[in-house]
């Protein structure tokens, strides 16, 4: 075992940031539902717009942290390894084998996690924040000449902001129970705190070798 | 641990500024600074009437005291006799009717049903002299009455069923000597009493807006800014600005709150995009009636009882009048929570003569929908009854109500509804068939007076809430916080609770698996 750096400081920030957003917007957003009841509706309506525009304000940093770094590379699934790591967490988990693919810091991401979190990238975030965005200059014509967009009816748009939500907090709750299957329960959550990891030492090329022999 | 000081301290800036943004301290709002100030200053007499000697004499009757007013303001009359207020109609283009001329004289409403054949009592609040039937000369400038609008003595009033003069004990003269601005109680005189006493009609017009606090009304409050009803209601030669839709149909010379305060008064971006379709009242007036109760309910089909062969009348605990032989039965109600309805500023209405299409018959209806562009969400209060129906014309009887003495039809004299049918329909030219019933009947009246308190008006979940909101009969729009799609939220609560219960299961299989795993390694040992 070797500790590895393996979360950069920006990923790391971004990551928590982004986690706490998401609460947060998922609590005020549920509460504009009329699900809960935490801050009051007028708060919960201001806090969801506030956190809104913080998180578009992350999302775009992210955006173009991981292009200047490259490191959007990480998001391309391998599919080759996909159904042996379906299979390590449906079967192999419980007899005690080993992870089918290693975790490095050029490769942190396995090919399950990289399929969903593609996911999470193209499509729930994209249909959170369109149609979050689109509710919230959602004005139908007035007498003011508010800005028009009443050609899609507001019930919609609220449909799918609120699927998108549903959507996200399943992602949340499996994602939570996820990080607790590494090398010990905590062991994700404290790499994604501090940036270092328990890992065991890999050639990195012999790995990158490995997938493109496989891939060919 | 270094490594995770510059995260957290950048989470904290961000923390900071969200802090800062959720307490922005409030900005003083300068447009209602200056409209506080614009009307702090109370309009003085240019001129004391007492000083004319035209006006220091005895006046032996009413029109006397007109004349005298005409000999200086010599054009005037001409402006009140154009007015609704003299002429008891209007002029107006009606959707699906054309030009129609409505009012007091055609119009039906939910109270005492109409004028017709009623005027030598009605006519009380006529702002004219000698009204007593149908035959009434609207050219003659005389009878125009200057001193129930002018006065400024209290001491003029109307005679009960007198056609429109004034009682016989007022001194005219006097009268004559301190008119001036229409003050509250001039307006109120007849605008508070309609129906028959006060608040009866609107709910939101009443005796105590003349003594109010903030709390009741804050633009007519004693102890605030104390404006009159003509500080709003404009009335530039003479031409009242502001329609109430139990009489008009048209979004003419209309009065609204945009008119001093404009669209955007909240400075709060939120609060002013709903100005776009939620009329003021509705978030700033909660409740109506909020002194003095007003009648909800006027049911005449239950006139006419009589205890040991006499009309009766009942009253409740708190001294309201709930039975009358004569007119019925009555409910009241005070700190009435207001019901709602689109509404873009036309209305139609019953006139006598129209067949009854629905039922219950709305005698006025607000027009508008959530999908028209100028529709606003308005509070109103709605009036329910029944009224006396010819079920073969299928039209809306108007009965002879009032007559000052027994034998001539009047069913406030004589309480036979046949009789009075028979003379009221044929005062208007209508047919009777000879039957008639009773059908349920409602009146729309906007509510735009008894203005509350910032601090009293409507939060958002009294209408953003999933059952029973302020806007549970409008379902036309989706409401957040009140509407969703009940498809998508079970779904969404099937995905993140089996999401939940999913990994529950995965967690305890590894946990059993473990378990198992070193049993198995353990029992390798000790073999
Ligand atoms: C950039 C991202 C987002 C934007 C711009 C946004 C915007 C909005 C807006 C404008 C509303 C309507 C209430 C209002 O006017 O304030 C709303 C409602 C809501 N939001 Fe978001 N939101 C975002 C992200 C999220 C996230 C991440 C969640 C949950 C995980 C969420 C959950 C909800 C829910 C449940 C509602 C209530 C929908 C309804 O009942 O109509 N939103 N959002």
């Amino acid at each position: 075992m070797q500790r590895i750096y393996i979360y950069k400081q920006f990923e790391r920030f971004w990551h928590w940031t982004q986690a706490i957003l998401v609460l947060f917007l998922a609590m005020t957003g549920f509460e504009v539902h009329d699900s809960i009841h935490l801050f009051g509706y007028e708060n919960a309506v201001v806090y969801h717009r506030i956190a809104a525009w913080m998180l578009l304000g992350l999302i775009v940093f992210s955006i173009f942290w991981h292009v200047t770094t490259g490191e959007w590379r990480q998001y391309i699934p391998s599919f080759s390894k996909l159904s042996a790591q379906i299979r390590y967490y449906t079967i192999g988990m419980f007899k005690g084998e080993a992870h089918p693919t290693h975790k490095t810091a050029r490769n942190k991401l396995n090919p399950l996690q990289a399929v969903t979190y593609l996911g999470f990238k193209l499509v729930m975030a994209p249909l959170i924040v369109v149609t979050g965005m689109v509710y919230m200059f959602y004005r139908t014509i007035d007498a003011n000449d508010m800005v028009v967009v009443s050609e899609i009816p507001l019930a919609w748009i609220a449909w799918l902001h609120t699927f998108g939500a549903y959507l996200l907090m399943m992602f949340v709750v499996i994602h939570v129970y996820m990080t607790t299957t590494g090398s010990t329960p905590l062991s994700n959550i404290k790499a994604m705190l501090t940036g270092y990891e328990e890992l065991e030492p890999v050639d990195e090329n012999s790995i990158i070798k490995n997938k493109e022999a496989h891939e060919a | 641990m270094k490594k995770v000081i510059l995260p957290a301290a950048l989470l904290l800036v961000l923390l900071i500024l969200a802090v800062h943004l959720f307490h922005r301290p409030e900005l003083p709002n300068l447009s209602h600074l200056q409209l506080q100030q614009q009307f702090s200053v109370k309009p003085v007499a240019s001129v004391d009437h007492t000083q004319f000697e035209q006006l220091q004499k005895a006046f032996a009757t009413p029109q006397d005291v007109t004349e005298a007013c005409i000999d200086c303001h010599n054009e005037r009359h001409k402006e009140v006799m154009a007015s609704s207020h003299w002429n008891w109609e209007r002029i107006s283009y009606v959707e699906g009717r054309g030009i129609e001329r409505m009012g007091k004289q055609n119009v039906i409403n939910n109270f005492c049903i109409g004028t017709s054949s009623n005027e030598q009592s009605c006519a009380k609040c006529h702002i004219g002299f000698g009204m007593s039937n149908n035959l009434f000369d609207f050219n003659n400038a005389r009878n125009v009455d200057c001193m129930v609008c002018h006065d400024h003595s209290e001491a003029y009033i109307k005679g009960t069923s007198a056609a429109g003069y004034p009682d016989r004990s007022v001194n005219l003269s006097q009268v004559a000597q301190s008119v001036g601005r229409p003050g509250n109680i001039n307006c109120g005189a007849c605008h508070f009493s309609g129906g028959g006493g006060n608040n009866v009609k609107h709910g939101d017009l009443e005796m105590a807006l003349l003594e109010a606090d903030r709390s009741v009304d804050v633009h007519m409050a004693a102890n605030g800014i104390n404006m009159t009803c003509v500080d709003c209601h404009e009335a530039e030669n003479h031409k009242m600005k502001g329609t109430l839709y139990s009489v008009s149909s048209t979004h003419v010379n209309r009065l609204q709150c945009s008119d001093c305060h404009s669209t955007t008064p909240h400075n709060d971006r939120m609060l002013d995009v709903h100005t776009g379709k939620i009329a003021c009242q509705t978030c700033h007036i909660p409740e109506y009636a909020k002194v003095n109760a007003t009648k909800m309910a006027w049911r005449w089909s239950e006139a006419g009882h009589l205890k040991d062969g006499e009309p009766y009348s009942v009253m409740d605990s708190m001294g309201r009048e709930v039975y009358l032989s004569i007119k019925g039965s009555f409910e009241w109600a005070s700190n009435v929570k207001p019901e709602y309805v689109w509404f873009n500023g036309h209305a139609t209405h019953y006139i006598l003569g129209d067949e009854v299409d629905t039922i219950p018959l709305q005698v006025n209806r607000l027009l508008g929908a959530a999908n028209d562009r100028d529709s606003k969400i308005y509070p109103v209060k709605v009036h329910r009854g029944d009224q006396i129906y010819d079920p073969n014309t299928k039209m809306l009887i108007q009965p002879k109500l009032w007559s000052d003495a027994k034998g001539d039809s009047a069913f406030w004299q004589d309480l036979d509804w046949h009789e009075a049918a028979t003379a009221g329909m044929l005062e208007v030219g209508l047919p009777y068939s000879g039957e008639y019933e009773f059908i349920p009947t409602e009146m729309y009246w906007p509510v735009n007076h008894m203005v509350s308190p910032k601090a009293e008006s409507l939060s958002c979940a009294e209408c953003h809430t999933r059952d029973n909101g302020r806007l549970a009969g409008l379902t036309d729009f989706y409401l957040p916080g009140r509407d969703r799609h009940a498809g998508i939220d079970i779904l969404g609560k099937l995905m993140i609770f089996g999401a939940l219960i999913g990994v529950m299961i995965h967690a305890m299989a590894r946990f059993i698996m473990a378990i198992r795993n070193k049993e198995i390694e353990s029992e390798d040992i000790n073999y």
